[in-house]
């Protein structure tokens, strides 16, 4: 097993633990406001276990994913909504 | 194209919690195919989360050695979205759509903390009690941090007392309840020794921690992220400089699946049999959604309802009464953590209270019930599905919010063509 995952957020190469989460790669990579609301407030998460959507992102293209519920891969591109 | 996977079983369950986990060992004991399904990336609920590689009690150790040990296969990092005829769901995760048939399904679909606005409360590093300790298992670095814990709950002490294992500086637990609750449920803990050694060792480790009962939060502020917190306490009001904002009022069932396969509810929660079954044949449900109760109960419950649902009626009979203990237990937690009414007051005209779609409180007064609010104002129609403000419109207005609809949670396109045309329509 891999000890390190590769991954870009935002566009920036980053190195995480294997097992880290989405969200705790963005959390402790300086992005602290994961999303605008729809009234372009920074939010981050709430409830930390894939019930409130704070922390949604897109992932390889794919939108609202829930980076709280989601490890980190390799070759991920995650980007922030 | 999206992957399609399909799964025939003869005992489904659903959530893979300590209810969900014991009752897929009960059930398999039989030699009945059991199938275990679960949205987080591993095991373990909320209460053992992340643990599934290294335990940090006896009893999830024991409980994930007996899965193991049994081979029930696991699918991990799946959410079920709807139904999709008699006796099969319909599931999706980050890369495929799955189908699960089965002959008896149980519902293990746990809880989640209860969120009430306050000013501020949508700053970002304000989250729940869990929620911050959800992150900090799963890497978030909390070392030197400022945390006030508040809200209410038993959750509060035992967040508290982790958050400053992982070198958190927690400042204040705030708990709204009064002392004189307090002090009550105390003498109900009396009663249940492994709880009153557990309420104990966690005050022992957050000794040189503050507790303050009565005491609950009116306004969280900062520029960009949270920077302190306003609390009231009796007549004073204090302010904390801190990092984070750790608030949750208690728990929630998650009881959107059982209502979407038309389980009926006795007072917002899953109405159950003695065997733990619902009022739809064949549907089983245990652990919170029949009732906060905390793992005890969940373990129990999850036995009874696997046992039962394999037809071993006298294993599950002689869980009985062990099973109304813990109920005992959890009618007390229920009236000690009741919410004051002075929480309904913390929301001015501008506090959003669906954070989905950004509703503020004043959009909301007006209104006699949730079908009319969401209708009119978005309130609870985003990606969260009303999860989050529900309970809270719930609290705030007294509306009744039970109104799933397919699918429960935001799902593919390609998801909802496998849905036969009548149940199409989803939110709009």
């Amino acid at each position: 097993m891999s000890e390190v995952v590769s991954l870009k957020i935002n566009g920036m190469p980053i190195e995480v633990p294997f097992g880290t989460t989405v969200l705790v790669a963005l959390l402790t990579n300086g992005v602290t406001g994961i999303r605008r609301s729809v009234t372009g407030e920074p939010r981050g998460p709430l409830c930390g276990i894939g019930v409130c959507f704070e922390c949604r992102v897109t992932i390889n293209a794919q939108p609202h994913c829930r980076s709280c519920q989601i490890l980190c891969q390799d070759g991920m591109d995650v980007r922030t909504e | 194209m999206t992957d399609v996977r399909s799964f025939d079983t003869d005992v489904l369950v659903i959530g893979g919690g300590p209810a969900g986990l014991a009752a897929a060992y009960s059930a398999a004991r039989s030699g009945r195919r059991v199938l275990l399904v679960d949205e987080n990336p591993t095991p373990g609920g909320q209460i053992w989360r992340g643990e599934w590689r290294a335990p940090r009690s006896s009893e999830a150790a024991s409980w994930f050695d007996r899965i193991r040990r049994s081979r029930i296969p696991l699918i991990t990092g799946v959410r079920i979205v709807t139904e999709v005829a008699e006796r099969m769901l319909l599931g999706e995760s980050q890369e495929a759509i799955y189908e699960f048939r089965y002959k008896v399904l149980i519902l293990a679909t746990g809880a989640r903390e209860r969120f009430l606005p306050f000013p501020g409360w949508t700053l970002p590093n304000v989250m729940g009690a869990g929620g911050l300790q959800a992150l900090v298992k799963a890497g978030l670095p909390i070392s030197g941090k400022r945390v006030v814990v508040a809200g209410t709950g038993p959750l509060l002490l035992a967040v508290a007392a982790y958050l400053q294992e992982q070198g958190a500086q927690v400042l204040l637990i705030a708990e709204q309840a009064t002392r004189a609750r307090m002090l009550s449920l105390g003498v109900t803990l009396l009663r249940f020794p492994s709880k009153a050694w557990h309420a104990a060792v966690l005050r022992g480790q957050l000794w040189r921690v503050p507790y303050a009962s009565n005491c609950w939060p009116i306004a969280a502020y900062g520029e960009g992220s949270v920077q302190g917190v306003l609390l009231r306490q009796g007549s004073r009001t204090r302010e904390i400089p801190c990092d984070y904002v750790a608030c949750g009022f208690h728990l929630v069932p998650n009881i959107e699946l059982p209502l979407l396969l038309g389980c009926e509810l006795c007072d917002g929660y899953v109405r159950v049999n003695e065997f733990q079954e619902t009022s739809r044949a064949n549907v089983f449900c245990a652990g919170e959604p029949t009732g906060i109760g905390g793992v005890d109960l969940a373990l129990i419950e999850g036995q009874i309802a696997g046992y039962a649902a394999v037809g071993h009626l006298e294993a599950a009979r002689a869980l009985f009464g062990r099973r109304a203990r813990w109920r005992r237990f959890a009618s007390r937690l229920d009236r000690a953590f009741a919410l004051r009414p002075e929480l309904r007051t913390l929301p001015d005209a501008r506090t959003i209270v669906c954070r989905c779609e950004d509703v503020p409180f004043e959009r909301l007064k007006g209104y006699s019930s949730w079908k009319e609010a969401k209708l009119q104002t978005r309130c609870g129609m985003g990606p969260c599905q009303g999860r989050i403000c529900g309970p809270a419109a719930e609290f705030l207005f007294g509306w009744s919010v039970e109104s799933p609809r397919p699918p429960i949670f935001p799902a593919r396109v390609a998801s909802l063509m496998r849905t036969p045309s009548s149940e199409r329509g989803g939110n709009g």
